[in-house]
């Protein structure tokens, strides 16, 4: 049996003693998450000499792409045509080689007023103090409220993404995908590899929401994908059985008459993301809203320094968009975080500069002003 | 094991061994260290738990320990997160009916 099952509360009285009188090494770097972003800002920063510790609550390192089969496209430089699970083995693999010290199963559940880190492990709870922190925790998958939208079947793509790529298991037999952006075209398609229907894809827009490859793939195999319709109802006991869909109007009322009912057990929702922003309330980051960048994320310069200068961010929690750049915004955070505790050197240089182009490139992409115009009204 | 992808075009799946446990006192198959959500819904179980007020249905939502949706009483104890928490042999699971049992 698993250790964090046996106590009532890991934070019970007991517990907290330990926290205070637990002596935990000091380290130079810590970062929170240990996704594409996190990863590359470790890998940077121990290369450039930090003393650093990765923190995740997984048991494996790499984040969301350990489930990500598709391989990746768009930036030359950066890891195009290999697929998400094997950019998470690379990277896991020169995480091992510098040996950087990694914290597995476990969670940051607070920010100290003292700078320090509540880390749940098992049943213990415990302070980890770095003099600067990463934070890379990512994101959540956002909510949809439709009539019965709380009925088990009701899921986020990227959860089923992960029941069907990491556990192998698919939990259901036909689904229906709310919203075309790129987990919502990647993840039909996966599906359709692990032998799962996919009854359509429905789109409140009038226009696809992600790349035009994943859109062109998922056609090709036969899925429609209604643009212009949204969800009004998901129908069943107890878990979904069916669907009601609906056309929508220019001002995005439902049209009546034009409802149709879609047999599906799976209901999966990919209308976006939002940042996990909490750590960094409590830390008193400064939290902006910025609609472009995925609703409030915590405020950022060009260098990834929030508000506060010994906090930087990467990846989706900085804003939502890909592990590519997340992957480049990562590398960036771990150099400025060196650079800021050490100093400027060739070495640290060359890799902001290099990734400052990259990231530059992916983002002249029509797909990307969004983002560009999001980062700017952050400035 | 029914339930569980066999043959994928892309991935191979490294399942750890065969354990029995319990749902609601009866006896299952799932593969230990696999979270207990993935056994359960292999096994065609899909409802976790019973919301607090209105006695309605709950499944899991995100599958990666942010939501708290999937919140299970495992060997007495309540609010384990089955999304994330590994299969044991052994283990009694329960539907957790809202905040669950006092302990």
């Amino acid at each position: 049996m698993n250790s964090s099952t046996k106590n009532q509360d890991p934070r019970s009285q007991k517990n907290i003693q330990n926290f205070s009188s637990s002596k935990f090494p000091n380290f130079d770097i810590c970062i929170i998450g240990g996704g594409p972003a996190g990863l590359e800002a470790g890998i940077v920063a121990k290369e450039l000499d930090a003393n650093v510790i990765i923190i995740d609550d997984n048991p494996v390192l790499g984040g969301q792409l350990i489930k990500q089969t598709h391989k990746f496209f768009g930036s030359k430089a950066h890891y195009c045509g290999v697929r998400g699970i094997d950019i998470a083995k690379i990277l896991t693999d020169m995480v091992d080689e510098l040996k950087i010290d990694v914290l597995n199963n476990a969670t940051v559940v607070g920010y100290y007023d003292d700078d320090t880190l509540g880390v749940l492990k098992e049943d213990k709870l415990f302070p980890i103090k770095a003099k600067i922190y990463i934070f890379a925790a990512g994101a959540s998958e956002n909510m949809l409220v439709f009539e019965n939208s709380d009925l088990p079947g009701v899921y986020g793509a990227g959860a089923v993404q992960t029941m069907m790529n990491v556990y192998g298991v698919v939990p259901g037999k036909r689904a229906l995908v709310i919203g075309s952006g790129n987990i919502g075209l990647i993840v039909p398609y996966q599906l359709l590899q692990a032998g799962v229907e996919v009854a359509a894809i429905i789109e409140i827009l009038d226009k696809i929401g992600g790349y035009y490859v994943h859109a062109a793939k998922i056609k090709r195999a036969g899925v429609p994908i209604y643009l212009r319709h949204t969800i009004i109802q998901a129908k069943g006991k107890d878990c979904v059985e069916a669907a009601v869909i609906t056309q929508v109007g220019d001002k995005f009322e439902n049209l009546k008459g034009t409802e149709k009912t879609i047999e599906c057990d799976m209901i999966l929702i990919a209308i976006g993301l939002s940042p996990l922003c909490e750590l960094l309330y409590q830390a008193g980051c400064r939290i902006d809203y910025v609609p472009e960048l995925g609703g409030n994320v915590p405020y950022h310069n060009e260098n990834m320094m929030t508000s506060k200068s010994h906090i930087f961010v990467c990846g989706d929690l900085a804003c939502i968009e890909e592990a590519s750049t997340a992957m480049l915004e990562g590398k960036i955070a771990g150099a400025k975080a060196y650079e800021t505790l050490y100093k400027e050197n060739k070495k640290s240089n060359e890799i902001i500069v290099q990734a400052n182009k990259e990231l530059s490139n992916i983002r002249s992409s029509p797909f990307e002003q969004r983002i560009l115009s999001g980062k700017e009204k952050m400035r | 094991m029914k339930g569980y992808i066999t043959e994928h075009p892309i991935l191979e799946f490294k399942r750890g061994k065969k354990v029995k446990f319990y749902f609601e006192d009866k006896e299952i198959e799932g593969y230990e260290g696999l979270p207990i959500a993935a056994a359960l819904h292999a096994a065609g179980i899909r409802v976790l738990s019973i919301s607090e007020r209105y006695n309605r249905p709950r499944g899991f939502f995100c599958a990666v320990g942010k939501c708290s949706s999937c919140l299970m009483e495992v060997d007495g104890n309540s609010n384990v997160m089955v999304c994330m928490e590994p299969l044991r042999s052994g283990m009694r699971v329960r539907r957790q009916k809202g905040k669950g049992q006092k302990q």
